[in-house]
């Protein structure tokens, strides 16, 4: 059956002065995925967004929302909310005022008691009960992304909008928050649609994750697909850590990841059934914890990184800097890849 | 250095501290201290003419902050969708009127309201047997001339500093461009526009250039202390001035402490 996409983008273009934003998108957001848009800062994530959320109309093409074509309808008329980069939390009302503050511009009003009942529930959600009489100004960072999560999923939005939400908080915190956001998508069946330039993220949270470049779709999947089949350099280069090698053709490229390339001391005791092997010296390492990451240097394929797993470390050997070693990958671990 | 400062604030505060000392003076004159007496406040606020001058200062100020502070709100709204050449000429004005000393605004609205008369009186007159004057609208219209400046400059500058995504978040969440106007942008600019509002106040309540000019018969605070100086310094004026100082002084102070409040409100938000 063919199933109706809640965020619907045909042929979408936005332009400002000469500067082109979005070009020429189609983009199906469907029912109740985590769907994240991946990219470089300035490739055209936020404006993309903000054309969903109603803050900018399209120079061309068309955005609907469930089925409705959306041109000319003002921001307060659809039924998505957005998560704002800062949060945007209003610094005149306290957190339960922040909060409700959707439901209250409802006609007919709902009761206040019905209100206080939805706040709770919200701030129980992102775990913030007791907040309710605080002021935006007195919470934390962590915190305060919390309200503005409960603040627009209070509403029940067809898609929630999320303009990279972590990006302010530091690294444990923003670990903590993705598996939190994961934990409501699928609690609440939710649509979310979250934008980011972090490729790990985007990765670790999504189903599908489509990744932008320069205002143009480049590629939509799954994180597995992105990272097994990547349509082109860009891509490879953008999901996971790749090496790039030359290719057979002009504007190709030969292309393996770091962590399907075995490492060892001689050419003799590497594993058997290689496509090729190489001489090369350690130029440089870090040790990861269950990885450890060599940089290696062939005469004529240059530098290249390879991810040994600490697991194989008593067959494979510890190599330190100025070390020869041995290096190789199967038939399958390479890909042909167009640079365009 | 210090000494200096010390001869600059004594001359400048000396003869205030005069005036309020004084004020209490038991006695009758200036010179001659008879003892700490509240006496000349009793007799000033149940001088008629006193009270009638008050009253007639308090209408004016009253008057003149509310529509400078709505006036002056709107044009601050209005002028942040106005760019370019004609943004940059409103700006100028909205400068000048608050820079242009007293007596030039005084004696050009003088000017300009009798070139008014002259010109719609003699039509009144012969249509309805009727004719306009100065009088405590005069007073008004000029004083809130200026003043709609100082409340447009004041909402300028929190409008200016104003996160554009509460404006958009409202938005996102539901509320019409009146409900976000209602709910987020007027309680933002709020303590900018009471700050206005009570400076406003202030200035029209002790001004006395302006007002002599276009006060017509109308007697203000102000304008009846400078008659009755001119025969001689009473005590009672003391008290009247005492009263006018310590006044202005709590308006200003309650003032800025409404805008640094929401100036730190402000500043941790971000
Ligand atoms: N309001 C605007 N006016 C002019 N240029 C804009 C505006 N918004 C975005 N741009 C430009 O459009 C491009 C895409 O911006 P944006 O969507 O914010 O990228 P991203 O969110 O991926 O970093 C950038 O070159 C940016 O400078
Ligand atoms: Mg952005």
């Amino acid at each position: 059956m063919f199933e109706q996409p809640v965020i619907a983008f045909e042929n979408v273009t936005k332009t400002f002065g000469n500067v082109h934003a979005v070009v020429d998108n189609n983009l199906a957001v469907k029912a109740g995925e985590f769907l994240s848009i991946l990219g470089p800062s300035g490739c055209g994530k936020t404006t993309s967004l903000r054309m969903m959320a109603g803050f900018e109309q399209p120079s061309s093409g068309a955005v609907s929302i469930q089925g409705q074509n959306m041109t000319g309808v003002p921001a307060f008329l659809r039924p998505v909310n957005m998560v704002f980069q800062h949060y945007a939390l209003f610094p005149h009302l306290n957190v339960a005022d922040n909060v409700s503050y959707g439901l209250r511009q409802r006609r007919p009003k709902p009761a206040d008691a019905e209100l206080a009942k939805s706040v709770a529930d919200a701030l129980e959600m992102v775990r913030l009960s007791g907040y309710e009489k605080r002021r935006s100004y007195e919470l934390s960072g962590g915190q305060q992304q919390r309200v503005a999560l409960a603040r627009a999923l209070i509403n029940r939005p067809a898609v929630l909008l999320l303009d990279e939400p972590l990006a302010a908080l530091d690294r444990k915190l923003r670990r903590e928050m993705q598996i939190e956001l994961q934990n409501l998508q699928r609690n609440l069946g939710i649509t979310f649609l979250l934008v980011t330039h972090d490729q790990e993220e985007a990765l670790s949270m999504s189903d599908r994750v489509c990744v932008m470049r320069e205002g143009r779709i480049v590629q939509i999947g799954s994180p597995r697909e992105l990272y097994d089949k990547p349509i082109n350099s860009y891509v490879a280069g953008f999901v996971g850590k790749a090496n790039f090698f030359v290719g057979p053709k002009a504007d190709t490229v030969l292309c393996v990841r770091p962590e399907l390339l075995e490492i060892s001391a001689t050419r003799k005791t590497l594993p058997q059934g290689l496509a090729d092997a190489f001489d090369v010296t350690v130029l440089n390492r870090i040790f990861l914890g269950e990885h450890t990451e060599y940089l290696v240097r062939h005469e004529s394929l240059g530098d290249f990184t390879v991810l040994s797993p600490r697991k194989s470390e008593h067959a494979s050997g510890v190599f330190d800097i100025g070390d020869k070693a041995a290096v190789g990958w199967h038939k399958s671990a390479a890909q042909i890849l167009t640079t365009t | 250095m210090r000494i200096y400062a010390t001869l600059v604030y004594l001359f400048l505060y000396f003869p205030i501290a005069l005036i309020v000392g004084f004020s209490f003076n038991a006695g009758k004159y200036a010179m001659d201290w008879q003892g700490f007496s509240l006496a000349w406040y009793s007799k000033a606020f149940s001088n008629p003419l006193i009270l009638q001058a008050l009253i007639t200062s308090l209408i004016i100020a009253g008057m003149t902050a509310l529509l400078s502070a709505i006036i002056g709100t709107m044009t601050a709204l209005g002028l942040e969708r106005v760019t370019g050449r004609t943004r940059t000429i409103f700006d100028a004005l909205i400068y000048i009127s608050i820079m242009v000393p007293g007596i030039v605004i005084g004696i050009s609205t003088l000017i300009a309201f009798v070139t008014l008369f002259n010109m719609v009186n003699p039509l009144l007159l012969s249509l309805w047997n009727i004719k306009i004057e100065m009088g405590i609208w005069t007073v008004i219209a000029a004083h809130v001339l200026f003043n709609l400046a100082v409340v447009c400059l004041l909402v300028r500058a929190r409008l200016t500093g104003m996160d554009r995504s509460l404006v958009e978040a409202s938005e996102d969440l539901y509320a019409t461009p009146m409900g976000t106007f209602r709910q987020v942008v007027l309680p933002l600019l709020m303590p900018s526009i009471l700050a206005g509002f009570l400076l406003s106040f202030t200035f029209s309540f002790e001004d006395f250039i302006i007002t002599f000019f276009v006060a017509g018969p109308n007697v203000t605070l102000p304008i009846y202390v400078f008659s009755s100086i001119r025969r001689g310094v009473t005590p009672e004026i003391n008290a009247v001035g005492t009263v006018v100082l310590l006044s202005s002084l709590l308006l200003l102070v309650i003032a800025q402490v409404i805008l640094q409040r929401s100036e730190k409100i402000a500043v941790a938000k971000s």
